[in-house]
């Protein structure tokens, strides 16, 4: 019983880095129905980032908000100079591209930071915490990594909802051209969809990076397992997002605690029945909204 | 429709075929095996191009065919000793059988979401060697022994055989291929590509052509793995990561995505552009950390840079430059249209036919969905 | 429309023979390559091009390695320490007067690139032989080509024992303790000190980590162990292994892992309050290496912890001079190497591999001869190699292509590897025993070049 709820708390605190790297695709996906093959390789940049203002200046928290600012400048600049000109064009082009940025951005950080291992911080302590003398299996830096991300989906819920700027976002996904003929700037809108998400990364890249320690290519199986959460949760859903994420972390949790070695192995084939056992049922993810009727 | 006549496509076949013969004895061993590399490469890619291109269905996953068609050739040579010619096909039935396997999950799939499910399954599928170690010889691989036949002489290199075997499996690959694209089987696939309801309506079994795409691509996958298997003489897992299926796709579109012409533009690329930069890269005397990732960096720049440049690949700028010469451009095509479908943003609006790609360039758009926020 | 569709299959034909042109033009690129030529030594003045990838003034030898992609933190380094080395050597007379070319090439841990990039060095560039090639899956891509080729195939950095294997293979040759000697020496330790402790295995699953164990299970008794526990380095959360060793009651934990997994099984035992003796293999185990990747969490909470707190005790083997013993002739050499031509690696356990690796290569240079061939360069090494920086002599000779044969136990403390004991050799069978070592520690020589 105690293994249980350990495996569900450690699959829930790696869940929640899922979640928040597929909360950064699905913001890219319904802002310009691309999938964005970099956003792994864009927060392994901008935790690199934080790790060097980390150094130089001795505070977490500076590098913290330094990686924040990293991701917003590198989601808009990544749309600016490389996603703007692929809109419409064949979508593949663009999913290329995406592709090409993150290989350049691997390439780029093995230049300018080396190819070594880094030790990357953790803002609270990772000794476990414990119920009288048990030990949880979590610590309360897995407890802060939680609750950023649920107040990151919760601020970007309430932001979607009850803004302007959320409301033009929504309009622009759904219909740019009404959107446009509204008054809306479509562009700029994409803009921010690649900012929030570039935000989300640098998040993500932080709160992990302890765990998987810094490398160029440390995010790439984060990415993939993220982008399945996506897949599960639905791509057009932030909620999805969260759950596919959970998802994800709890059950490959128990596949490595129950099945033994094989089970850690097979990770990514456990990750793929789950794929497949939701997509069997629900074709376009578990929160797809109605679907256009299909003979 | 482009009706190629038989006749010319093998003609053309033959005249390859006889090119590649006189290089591979006028280069050295290396451009031998580089040549092999190139054919393996185009053997995967031409189905992959196929699959996506054709009928418009996305898979990052086919390194995972690769995969099955290298280790079912590693184990048969292994334990039973066939002939070559003969574990080829078997590597290519058992693929097929495998792909149609997929074809059928995946055939209610569209857009990110068959991604999604072909690259976790090009993730998943390698490690399942590294679980078994005792059918599939864990991380070491399996070992392949492949020699030149007994008939060409003690002298005759190995490399130059390998290349002869790889490039007269590709051009088959790519004959075949391109019959079949011209066939109704072809035309079936960009039907359903195009407007899958008015497919349906027109009688075409839409998941039949979709399942096909998949076994097809799938075949030319595992071939291609077999291939790889006997050049480089080892089967592993470490061999078949995720990077492989990304650059077969990266090759796919960079060349010019459901043209097979493409499919050799983009092998190209894909092969000789990592060894031109690290040689580049080495004979300026950087310091090891930066020389080594500077193959890495301009691989990645000039997948963007192709993209942004030839937005329909190379084939299509190949088509581009030929068209200055007075060839009549293809016809401008409508993007699939659905309820709720939307001109791109940041074009003009309203224009539906503002896109003047020809059809085999472009892969469908994914339904939209109704926002239920 | 109409006009274009004619261009079809001339327009495939056209793209695969502009395609081979384009292959066969490209840059071939390559440093320096020997000479070709036959012919023995001749008269001891002159140096002549006696083998592929040797002229007059250079020696040619390649490698693969890891230098990017996942397998690259800690392995990238060894081969700029190896040419850190061989700058060294060139600047002091080089060998009889040639200067060594070391060419590396990056094959990102992918047995497919080793093959090919290999194939490059050896039928493009036309090296003199292969140095250290990196890796066990990663090497046997390309070991058979290279027996084929007969082209010397030294020092392998792996540590399988698959290298030995003179008759199917005998221009290969391994250099470092292999796993299975390395666990049977751990093992006899765990053995020995903790008797009627539970234990538990946490180790790679691969043939580093079940070679290991095969060692291990020749010492310890089966009834021993309670929890066999192996992870994959593609999946960092370990977790579930972790819960499961601390369920079975293990006191104490013998780790076949890589640095980042030690890391990371320290680190998933802290959070799961878990706090066995570890005994880690000395693939894992370098001290500075640990430090480097745990410095971060030694600082929670405010408190002054020494990072090294986290490592305090660890019980490792080790068959090069421990690198925090500044008296050791050795250390000493190899730390001035360093810090003139490689000075912002930082001088660690791969540094160390690298120099190590690089000098037994110069020693074996030597033997073979003023204009050797390549047959002359596996000749010497079959004839064996005097001791050089490894703490138990190699076992090389016509039958038995092993490298080192023995390894010190040794304690972590206060963040520097000291050794307890002895040093022990044994084989790499089962039964084979394992003995105390008496020779003498080798020393350096006074100029850093070993002597012909």
């Amino acid at each position: 019983m105690v293994e249980f709820l350990q495996f569900t708390l450690s699959g829930i605190s790696f869940g929640m880095i899922y979640a928040a790297i597929a909360l950064s695709l699905v913001l890219i996906w319904r802002g310009t129905r691309l999938l964005n093959f970099a956003q792994g390789g864009m927060a392994m940049f901008t935790t690199y980032i934080a790790i060097e203002v980390i150094y130089r200046t001795g505070s977490y928290w500076t590098g913290f908000a330094a990686a924040l600012a990293a991701g917003v400048v590198l989601g808009a600049v990544a749309e600016l100079a490389v996603i703007r000109p692929t809109l419409g064009k064949p979508e593949l082009n663009a999913v290329i591209i995406t592709i090409g940025l993150l290989v350049l951005l691997e390439g780029l950080a093995g230049i300018l930071y080396g190819g070594q291992y880094r030790s990357f911080p953790a803002a609270f302590s990772v000794t476990g915490l414990r119920a009288g003398s048990t030990p949880l299996g979590v610590s309360r830096f897995d407890v802060f990594v939680a609750l950023a991300v649920l107040a990151a989906t919760l601020l970007l819920a309430i932001g979607f909802r009850y803004t302007s700027a959320g409301l033009r976002m929504r309009a622009a996904a759904f219909n740019a051209t009404a959107a446009r003929l509204s008054g809306i700037r479509v562009a700029r809108v994409i803009t921010l969809g690649w900012v929030l998400a570039g935000l989300l990364g640098a998040l993500a890249g932080v709160l992990v990076s302890p765990s998987t320690f810094l490398y160029p290519d440390s995010m790439d199986s984060i990415f993939v397992l993220g982008f399945t959460a996506a897949v599960i949760g639905g791509l057009d859903s932030p909620v999805g997002a969260v759950v596919g994420g959970l998802l994800l972390g709890v059950v490959l949790s128990y596949a490595g605690g129950y099945l033994g070695s094989q089970g850690s192995d097979l990770t990514a084939l456990v990750a793929l029945v789950i794929l497949v056992v939701v997509l069997m049922v629900r074709p376009a993810g578990i929160f797809s909204g109605a679907r256009v009727r299909r003979v | 429709m482009r009706a190629q006549s038989t006749p010319r496509v093998l003609g053309a076949a033959l005249v390859v075929a006889v090119v590649v013969v006189v290089l591979s004895i006028k280069l050295n061993s290396f451009r031998d095996y580089q040549i092999a590399e190139i054919a393996i490469e185009v053997t995967a890619v031409a189905g992959l191009t196929v699959l996506t291109g054709l009928s418009g269905q996305v898979s990052l996953g086919n390194g995972a065919f690769m995969a099955i068609g290298a280790y079912t050739t590693g184990l048969l040579l292994l334990h039973l000793g066939w002939p070559f010619i003969a574990v080829l096909v078997v590597a290519a039935a058992v693929t097929a059988v495998t792909g149609a396997v997929v074809g059928a999950a995946a055939a209610r799939l569209h857009g990110p979401y068959l991604a999604g499910a072909t690259l976790l399954l090009g993730v998943a599928l390698p490690s399942v060697a590294n679980a078994y170690p005792g059918v599939f010889g864990g991380d070491q691989g399996l070992n392949v022994v492949f020699t030149t036949p007994g008939f060409l002489g003690v002298n005759f290199p190995l490399t130059r055989w390998q290349a002869w075997v790889c490039s007269a499996v590709a051009l088959v690959t790519l004959v075949l291929l391109a019959n079949l694209s011209r066939s109704r089987v072809g035309r079936n696939w960009r039907a359903v590509r195009d407007d899958e309801v008015a497919a349906a309506l027109a009688g075409v079994n839409v998941a039949r052509a979709r399942i096909l795409a998949f076994v097809v691509s799938a075949s030319c996958a595992g071939m291609a793995g077999a291939l790889l298997a006997i050049v480089t003489e080892l089967v592993a897992p470490g061999a078949f990561t995720i990077t492989l299926s990304i650059a077969l796709l990266t090759a796919a579109v960079i060349g010019g995505l459901g043209t097979l012409p493409g499919a050799v533009w983009g092998s190209l690329l894909v092969v000789l552009v990592p060894t031109y930069a690290t040689d580049v890269a080495t004979s300026h005397g950087l310091s090891t950390s930066v020389a080594s990732n500077i193959p890495i960096v301009a691989y990645g720049a000039v997948l963007i840079l192709v993209m942004l440049v030839f937005p329909q690949g190379i084939q299509g700028g190949v088509r581009w430059l030929l068209g200055f010469s007075g060839v009549s451009p293809a016809r401008p095509r409508r993007t699939a249209s659905a309820p709720g479908a939307t001109p791109p943003a940041g074009q003009p609006p309203a224009l539906l036919d503002s896109s003047p790609l020809p059809r085999e360039g472009n892969p469908p758009q994914p339904h939209e969905k109704e926002d239920t926020q | 429309m109409r006009r274009s569709h004619r261009l079809r299959a001339p327009a495939i034909a056209v793209a695969v023979v502009a395609a081979l042109t384009v292959a066969a033009c490209s840059s071939g690129g390559g440093s320096s390559a020997g000479g070709s030529g036959a012919g023995a030594g001749s008269s001891s003045a002159a140096l002549t091009a006696s083998a592929p990838g040797i002229t007059a003034t250079t020696i040619t030898i390649g490698s693969h390695q890891p230098l990017t992609g996942p397998a690259a933190p800690g392995y990238s380094e060894i081969a700029p320490a190896s040419a850190a080395y061989f700058a060294y050597v060139n600047a002091h007379g080089g060998v009889y007067g040639r200067k060594i070319v070391y060419k590396y090439l990056d094959d990102g841990y992918n047995p497919t690139t080793t093959a090919s990039v290999v194939r490059q060095l050896v039928l493009q560039d036309n090296v003199y032989a292969i140095f250290n090639g990196l890796g066990t899956p990663t090497h046997l891509a390309v070991e058979s080509f290279l027996n084929a080729q007969k082209v010397p195939d030294v020092f392998v950095a792996s540590g399988c024992d698959c290298w030995d294997q003179p008759t199917a293979d005998p221009e290969t040759f391994g250099w470092q303790l292999d796993y299975i000697r390395e666990g049977k020496i751990l093992g006899q330790y765990v053995a020995q000190h903790f008797a009627g402790k539970k234990i538990a295995y946490f180790y790679q699953d691969d043939e580093f980590g079940m070679d290991g164990v095969k060692g291990l299970d020749d010492e310890i008794p089966k009834s021993m162990v309670v929890s066999r526990q192996s992870y994959v380095p593609t999946n960092t959360n370990v977790a579930p292994q972790v819960t499961a060793m601390r369920a079975s009651g293990a006191q104490v934990v013998v780790s076949f892992s890589i640095p980042a997994f030690t890391a990371l099984l320290k680190l998933t035992s802290l959070k799961l309050g878990f706090n066995p003796a570890l005994v880690v293999s000395n693939v894992g185990s370098d001290p500075i290496t640990l430090s480097g990747l745990l410095e971060s969490f030694a600082k929670q909470g405010g408190a002054t912890v020494n990072g090294n707190a986290l490592i305090n005790g660890m019980i490792t083997d080790g068959y090069t001079p421990p690198l925090g013993d500044t008296s050791n002739s050795w250390i000493t050499l190899f730390k001035k190497i360093h810090d003139q031509y490689d000075a912002k690696a930082p001088f660690d356990g791969n540094v160390l591999y690298g120099m190590s690796t690089a000098y037994t290569f110069v020693q074996a240079m030597l033997k073979a001869g003023k204009n050797p061939t390549r047959a002359d360069l596996v000749a010497a090494i079959n004839a064996g190699l005097p001791q050089g920086p490894v703490v138990a002599p190699y076992a090389y000779s016509a039958t038995d292509h092993d490298g080192v044969t023995g390894a010190y136990i040794g304690v972590i403390t206060n963040g520097i590897l000291t050794q307890q004991g002895s040093v022990l050799t044994t084989d790499a069978t089962a039964s084979g025993p394992i003995t105390t070592y008496s020779g003498t520690e080798s020393q350096a020589p006074a100029s850093g070049v070993p002597s012909p």
